[in-house]
């Protein structure tokens, strides 16, 4: 395999999906073999090549197999078909920190992590404070790994893996977590890697580190390799193809894979009619009109009402607020979503409302623009500021020889 | 690469045996952590496990095994103390065993590792404590049965590293055999309650004898067509075998029979055997089940 760090060749993978996840003997007993199951397909005949000393980029939506491919390639999952040959020490980052034990000190932790990944203890040794420095934990070293941060177990985890010194590091998304000091330590790191020829299969979500950052990238969806190439090539064709925005006109612009749309965007007062004028001081409710095409789970409803400058004045999520229905049959229906009051400034404002399945990258539907609004209360208007408070001027008191309050601000 | 010309083989066998150190070091670290006395306790657990099992089987229910052959012991705490500590040993450790890959799914389904290490580390870690709890009874054996002790003592060594050996190979068959059904745990909670009593724990083998030619035989009791063979069965038990070895050791300062020896070896190279066998033909596909 000369040249090549990672070989995929027609790799597929299934997964069981038990209907009645009963790992019993009486299971098997009584209905004569395992548990009741369907074959999920999570990857399907992959093949792909990652060239020693690139930096490769995964793409695809939540559920397109991205980590199940990496996976593989670790050797933590056994492809059911195909093959998978990788050269040199590995370091797979697939979630950092996973072999910490929580009562166990920082110190500890990385004598056993290190292990893990195959670093003996004198290796260790001579690396420990390069480490504790890269992971900024020094004054918790000593303390148990549990009264951590998730940002100081995430570090400490990545500045175990990456003094393995790989010669292929695998890391998925956990580029996601972390401050972005961090994630900018993390990049250089991986350009150093990059530099001393190392190899390197990454997947993110950001299309900008894709870009700048891979030298080439292959598309996943649903298991099935879409396209391999150069980073920028790949991504052009990944955003093209998922998140470029439908110009419905009157300003309005929708975007999304499309299971469920908004048929229409709504404002009601109290007594249910609708309204196009918002008074600051009164509550009003936002409909949100849809219709699923096919059923979807967990819907997670959100809007954001923004002012004509696009600033979001409002955001609700049902994520959030821990709003989100089992599943969506097919078929029409709305949801309300109630607001004690809008007390903004006065002028003119829009919704942006957005349905997905919970935790996905794309939307089912996101429209721009759909309802348009203005808030005014009685001709009562401001230059500047953001919110409208009821308020006013009150006394005036003048000409006298005292003052009230201290005379702090008088120079003495 | 850094490394050096070293053979790909021997550094991945380095780099396993250094995961298995630190591997058990965590566990041998973690089991007393956060308590007062730390270590002390493997020395207080055997010593209140002696002095209870001893109080009320020796003294409520008097019953008595035969005094030690060379040693002239004839103290039921101590001959029960052997057969506790290291039943402890045998039960722990196969069950930490068992649970091991299920407790550990988190590391197993991110990192990609030599599996085996894990049930191992924990038969370790539980070989060392067993190791202070034994050293705790040898003392008081020593102490009051005489320096004669230390002529045979070595053979502690062997016995040790057999117990070790079949602990593991029956750990890793229910490690493996528990991920695809959860039920054995139970089962297996259930099936240690009878070798609890099955192993001469605590009822000396004439007990068992004064059952088999008193009861069963003289009773005319037929199993199969053929008398009861009660006391075969409970002989044939390894785990009574491997009580029975170290009591020779600590409790007669005498060797253990060569057919106990004999026996024990091979259970223990037979558990191995299939636990590996189990092992190398089902571990491939844990993750997914997990
Ligand atoms: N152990 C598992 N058992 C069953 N299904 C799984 C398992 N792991 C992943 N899947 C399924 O396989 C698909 C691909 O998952 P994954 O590789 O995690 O996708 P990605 O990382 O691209 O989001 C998903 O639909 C997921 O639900
Ligand atoms: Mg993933």
């Amino acid at each position: 395999m000369s040249g090549n760090a990672v070989e995929v060749r027609n790799v597929s993978k299934t997964f069981r999906v038990y209907h009645d996840r009963n790992q019993s003997i009486k299971a098997t007993v009584l209905k004569g073999g395992r548990a009741k199951y369907e074959e999920f397909w999570a990857l399907r005949d992959v093949s792909l090549d990652v060239q020693q000393g690139e930096t490769f980029g995964l793409l695809g939506l939540n559920g397109s197999g991205k980590s199940t491919l990496l996976k593989c390639i670790a050797g933590i999952l056994q492809p059911n078909t195909g093959t998978v040959a990788s050269r040199g020490r590995m370091a797979a980052m697939l979630e950092v920190g996973s072999g910490f034990h929580p009562e166990l000190t920082g110190r500890e932790n990385i004598y056993l992590n290190a292990a893990i990944l195959g670093m003996s203890d004198s290796e260790v040794d001579r690396k420990l404070d390069s480490m504790i420095e890269f992971a900024g934990v020094e004054r918790f070293i000593d303390h148990p790994v549990k009264n951590y941060s998730s940002g100081m177990y995430v570090r400490l985890g990545f500045a175990v893996a990456i003094h393995t010194e790989p010669d292929l590091m695998l890391v998925d998304e956990v580029l996601a977590v972390g401050d972005k000091d961090f994630q900018a330590k993390c990049l250089q790191k991986f350009d150093d890697l990059k530099a001393e020829g190392k190899t390197v299969v990454v997947v993110s979500h950001s299309m900008g580190t894709m870009r700048t950052f891979c030298d080439r990238a292959a598309w996943l969806e649903n298991g099935e390799l879409q396209a391999v190439g150069t980073a920028s090539d790949i991504v052009d064709r990944y955003t093209g193809e998922a998140e470029r925005p439908v110009d419905l006109g009157d300003g309005i612009k929708r975007f999304g894979s499309g299971e469920v749309q908004f048929t229409d965007i709504e404002l009601l007062r109290e007594d249910g009619t609708p309204l196009d004028a918002v008074d600051p001081t009164r509550p009003v409710t936002v409909r949100l009109s849809f219709l699923a095409h096919e059923p979807i789970e967990r819907p997670d409803f959100a809007i954001s009402i923004r002012d004509a400058q696009q600033t979001a004045v409002f955001n609700i999520t049902g994520h959030d607020r821990e709003w989100l229905p089992e599943r969506l049959p097919a078929g029409h229906g709305s949801v309300d979503i109630r607001i004690a009051s809008l007390p903004v400034r006065a002028g003119g404002y829009h919704v942006v409302a957005d349905v997905r399945a919970e935790g996905a990258e794309i939307p089912a539907d996101k429209v721009w623009g759909a309802k348009r609004f203005g808030v005014n209360h009685g001709g009562h208007s401001t230059s500047g500021g953001t919110l409208y408070l009821p308020s006013g001027f009150e006394s005036l008191r003048s000409g006298d020889d005292t003052a009230t309050g201290t005379l702090r601000l008088m120079p003495s | 690469m850094s490394a050096t010309a070293e053979p790909a083989r021997s550094r991945s066998r380095r780099i396993t045996l250094n995961l298995l150190k630190n591997l058990t070091l965590r566990e041998i670290r973690s089991e007393y952590k956060r308590t007062m006395l730390g270590r002390v306790w493997s020395l207080i657990n055997p010593l209140a496990q002696i002095a209870i099992y001893g109080l009320v089987f020796g003294l409520l229910f008097r019953a008595q095994p035969e005094p030690g052959i060379n040693s002239g012991l004839h103290i039921f705490a101590l001959w029960l103390g052997v057969g506790i500590v290291t039943w402890g040993f045998i039960n722990i450790g196969i069950r930490e065993a068992m649970q091991s890959f299920l407790g550990y799914q988190g590391l197993l389904k991110k990192v990609a590792l030599p599996r085996w290490t894990l049930p191992a580390s924990k038969v370790l870690a539980r070989a060392a404590t067993y190791l202070t709890e034994i050293a705790v009874v040898a003392v008081i054996c020593g102490v009051l049965g005489g320096w004669e002790i230390l002529l045979r003592i070595w053979m502690l060594v062997p016995l040790i590293a057999l117990t070790t050996v079949f602990i593991y190979g029956v750990g890793l068959v229910l490690a493996i055999g528990i991920v695809y059904f959860r039920d054995i745990e139970h089962f297996w909670g259930i099936l240690t309650q009878v070798f609890f009593y099955a192993s001469g724990i605590m009822i000396p083998r004439n007990v068992i004898e004064t059952v088999q030619v008193e009861t069963l035989d003289a009773g005319g009791y037929t199993f199969l067509g053929g008398p009861v063979p009660l006391l075969a069965l409970f002989e044939a038990n390894p785990i009574y075998q491997f009580l029975t070895a170290y009591r020779r050791v600590l409790y007669d300062f005498a060797f253990p029979e060569w057919q106990t020896l004999l026996s024990l070896t091979l259970w223990a190279a037979g558990t191995l055997i299939v636990g590996l066998f189990v092992y190398s033909r089902y571990q491939a596909r844990i993750v997914e089940e997990l």
